[in-house]
Order: structure tokens, then C-alpha cells, then sequence
């Protein structure tokens, strides 16, 4: 096997010396993931908050549905998103394959379950709680649904970072919707499986190791931020 | 915060629309993974797309994927390598016309302990009987692909039946030609692989090549312009135009100018 520190020491080099094609993959994995994320978070919140409030037949199988879809395996979400956009798809005119919105949607596809699923556990502890509150000002359940997402949004951002996880390792669904096409598709994880499948080993790993790194980097960001977010909140109080 | 945060998005939405209205023409080429992890289209395309403006997307998959994704209209041009396939893919009018394009060869690749004994030899088949014979570990791509298609081509030549011991000592897959180089150097296994991936491989490690130069393990490459009386879609002007320059002088050239390590990876035989 080949010397992983000097492989990685040279991925470290290209990133640091800002080599325009790396950081051109990693700016689009990042891109790819947060729009997933975004477009999940605005499907996925008001649905798990609504599943949360609202009573109705059914409600107990949705939600079990829901939690089983956060396991969905991405190669399948690739394949069913990849006949959808294919040419002979029902979607085909649209020319959205081997696009950075392919990915997208494929991403949104498994994000949303998950940021749902989350969502709707937070709200419904939450709804408990405030049950009374609400029930003497009069709102009703499915009304309450914005007051109590927002209330909940610093506990939210777990949802959040949790799809952004899944969505930036991801790498079955978005080679097959997205193709693996140099400067139009590739990210990061396409690109460790391509070195992978070069026997480039430790470039591979070494690559692994900054996407890690970059996960590591966005979820601290995002915790900070929100726990600043939550301090501010007490000093308020 | 949430402000801003919607504030950038709608930015880089906005970004990502331009970029799309300002892009050039393309073409999407379905290929194999031989030609792009040897690097030859790296090191070709470039000249293309500097002489025509013409970006070539390519969708680098087993040849049997890109079959299909092209019969679903998800590619303008064809780049293969398994005769028989391309031309039933033409016979069936997906196709308009098939062209060879450049050729190199397969080579029987295996642990350097060779427990089947078959170093040196230059008869494939015989070969393949001595791994059959020993039961000694093969591993196969399993996937469809234009080296598989081969192997299993090769394998017909023999009296042995490898699908019959699949999970025993004959191992399929189901993988691209480096994956699949990656597990027969993990199990000391036997493996067909085509010159340029294994020349280019990065993890040869305790592999080596034990059998080379039988005629039939010519290896010949095709490209194809999809049809665009069955997809209308098809960019056939630009996708022709990259047919007629890789088997034209400037692309032959550039094939013929590709070397690994002082050796030539593929050899330009258009007409």
C-alpha cells in the first residue's frame, strides 16, 4: 500500500495552495448538499410539525412510514430518480440528468424523510408541552404549527445537520443521477470513488479525510452558531 | 440569520441559473471506465473542445450501462468496446453507423504466486483451463461490460464452466474494472483486465501480468452517434462532429500520442 502521509500531505497541499479543480469539487458538494438540505428542511418541517399536531386515521402508520423512509438506500433513490430524468422518463424533457439538480433532487429525496422524521419528534414533545397554553388562547392544533416550529428551532438544527450528514457522504444516488462528470458533476465523494476504483488508495483516503474534515467544520459552525443563537435567547429572557 | 441564509440562497440560485444560460454547447458521451481511468480522455479531450468550443460531458460506465443509458436517450455519442454489442446496437436503429476508433488488448492478470501456473504463456484458453483446473480464485468484472462480454467469450473456449463454481473460487463483482483489480489484489485472485486500466492501475501491489499476446485478446473500441430518428433530443450535429475528429487525423494523433510511462495506452485504427 502506498504512503498515506505523503499522499495526504499532498491533498493538503492542493487544498492550502487552493488548486482550483479541488476546491471547484468541493464547492459543489457543498452547494449540492446545502440546497438539498434547504429545499428538505422548507418540505420536511412543516410535514413532520404537521404529523405531530394533527389527529387523524392513519397518522400512526404515516409516522411509522416516515421513520422506515430514513433508511431509504440512496442507490435505489438514485435508480428511481435517474428513470424519472432519463430521456425515456416521464421527466426526460426537462434535460435534468447528469445535473447539479439531479443531485439535488435525488439528496432532497433522502434528506426529506429524515429532517421530517426528526422534526416531528421534536414538535410533538413540544406540542405536550404547550398543550394548554394553546388550547386557553384558542389556536388550534394545525395553526400552532408555525409558533412551535419556531419555539423549537434551536432543537431543529439537529434535524438539519443530521440531513446535511447524510447528504454530503452520500455517493450512490447522486453517481447515477449526476454521472460523475469532470467540472460539471463531481464531488467529493464521486471523486474518492473514482481514485478508489484508480487503486489510488491513499489519494482516496486522503480525500476521505477532507470531507470529513469539511463535515466536521460545517456541524461546528452550525452548532456555534446556534448555541450563540441560544445564549442570546437567555440574556433576552 | 434566517434572513441572510435565504438571502445567500437566492444568490446561489441565482448564480447557478446564470452559469447555466452562459454555458457551451455540449455533448454527453456514454464511455467505459477503461478510457477514462487510463486517462486517455483527459488527455485527448482538451483538444477537442479548444478546436470546436464543444464540451464533451463524459458518463464513464460499463459498457453494457452505457448501452442501455444511450437506448434511453441519455447520451449523443457511444464509446465502447464490445464489437458484437455495438453492432446490434446499430442493427436495432438505435445507433446511425458504427466506427472503429483505436484498439489495445486484454491481458490475464494474477498473483505473483501463480498457483495455477500459467506465467509466460500466450495461449489465453489454455490458461484460463489451468485456473479452472487448480480452482484457483478468479475474480470477474460480472457486470456486463465490455471485459466481461470478453471474458466470458474466452471462457465459452474452454470446457469449463466458471458460472457453475460462482461463489467459490470463480468471483463475480459486479464491479468496474478497478474495483474489481482492487478485490482479485485482496484475495490473490486471477483477473482479465484490459492493458490501459491495469497500466494505469495505482495498486498493483502483489499482481502482475501472466498472460499476454494471444490474438484473442484484441480489444477493439467503437464510437457510435445515437440515433436521432429514435431521440430528437440528440445533439447529432456537435456529436458528429466528435466522431469524425476522433477518428479523423488531429484525434487518431492525439490517441496514438497518449503514453504511461514511456508506453502506449491505445492505437488509433479508424479507416
Amino acid at each position: 500500500m502506498q504512503n498515506f502521509a505523503t499522499e495526504f500531505n499532498a491533498a493538503m497541499a492542493l487544498i492550502l495552495n487552493g488548486d482550483a479543480e479541488l476546491w471547484a469539487i468541493v464547492l459543489l458538494s457543498l452547494k449540492v448538499s446545502l440546497f438539498a438540505v434547504l429545499i428538505s428542511a422548507l418540505i420536511g418541517m412543516p410535514l413532520g410539525a404537521a404529523l405531530a399536531v394533527a389527529r387523524f386515521p392513519g397518522r400512526r402508520v404515516l409516522i411509522v412510514l416516515m421513520n422506515a423512509l430514513m433508511g431509504l438506500p440512496p442507490v435505489v433513490v438514485g435508480l428511481l430518480v435517474y428513470l424519472m430524468l432519463s430521456r425515456s422518463g416521464p421527466l426526460g424533457v426537462l434535460e435534468l440528468l447528469y445535473t447539479p439538480t439531479a443531485m439535488i433532487i435525488a439528496q432532497v429525496v433522502l434528506v426529506t424523510p429524515i429532517i421530517a422524521a426528526l422534526t416531528r419528534q421534536v414538535i410533538e414533545m413540544l406540542a405536550e408541552e404547550y398543550s394548554e397554553q394553546l388550547r386557553s388562547l384558542g389556536v388550534s392544533r394545525l395553526s400552532s404549527v408555525p409558533v412551535l416550529l419556531w419555539d423549537a428551532r434551536l432543537a431543529l438544527v439537529t434535524a438539519l445537520l443530521a440531513g446535511f450528514g447524510r447528504a454530503i457522504a452520500e455517493v450512490g444516488a447522486v453517481i447515477i443521477v449526476g454521472g460523475n462528470i469532470n467540472h460539471v458533476t463531481r464531488v467529493m465523494t464521486t471523486t474518492i470513488a473514482l481514485e478508489t476504483s484508480k487503486g489510488n488508495l491513499a489519494l482516496a483516503l486522503a480525500l476521505g479525510a477532507i470531507l470529513i474534515g469539511i463535515a466536521v467544520a460545517v456541524t461546528a459552525m452550525v452548532s456555534t452558531l446556534s448555541l450563540r443563537a441560544e445564549q442570546e435567547g437567555l440574556r433576552h429572557a | 440569520m434566517i434572513r441572510n441564509i435565504v438571502q445567500a440562497t437566492l444568490i446561489a440560485v441565482g448564480l447557478t441559473a446564470t452559469e447555466a444560460s452562459a454555458e457551451a454547447p455540449f455533448i454527453v458521451v456514454q464511455s467505459t471506465t477503461s478510457t477514462q481511468n487510463s486517462g486517455l480522455l483527459d488527455y485527448i479531450l482538451p483538444g477537442f473542445e479548444a478546436e470546436t468550443g464543444i464540451d464533451v460531458r463524459v458518463v464513464a460506465v460499463g459498457t453494457g450501462q452505457a448501452i442501455r443509458n444511450a437506448i434511453n436517450g441519455d447520451g449523443d455519442v457511444l464509446l465502447v468496446h464490445s464489437k458484437p454489442a455495438e453492432e446490434k446496437f446499430v442493427a436495432d436503429g438505435w445507433g446511425v453507423q458504427r466506427f472503429d476508433v483505436m484498439y489495445n488488448d486484454f491481458v490475464l492478470v494474477g498473483p505473483k504466486s501463480d498457483p495455477a501456473q500459467v506465467k509466460g504463456g500466450t495461449d489465453i484458453v489454455a490458461a484460463l483451463t489451468a485456473v479452472a483446473e487448480a480452482e484457483a480464485p478468479f475474480a470477474s468484472r460480472g457486470d456486463d461490460s465490455g471485459t466481461h462480454k470478453a471474458e466470458m467469450r474466452l471462457w465459452d473456449a474452454t470446457a469449463a464452466e466458471p458460472t457453475a463454481a460462482s461463489g467459490t473460487w470463480y468471483r463475480e463483482t459486479g464491479s468496474g474494472m478497478g474495483a474489481t483489480l482492487n478485490v482479485a489484489n485482496g484475495m490473490g485472485a486471477y483477473v482479465l483486465t484490459d492493458r490501459a486500466t491495469w497500466q494505469s492501475f495505482g495498486n498493483k501491489d502483489n499482481l502482475e501480468v501472466l498472460v499476454e499476446g494471444d490474438p484473442r485478446l484484441f480489444n477493439q473500441y467503437g464510437v457510435i452517434l445515437v440515433n436521432a430518428e429514435k431521440h430528437p433530443h440528440v445533439r447529432a450535429a456537435a456529436g458528429q462532429r466528435f466522431i469524425d475528429w476522433l477518428i479523423g487525423p488531429h484525434g487518431q494523433e492525439a490517441i496514438a500520442s497518449y503514453k504511461l510511462d514511456g508506453q502506449q495506452l491505445f492505437f488509433p485504427n479508424a479507416d
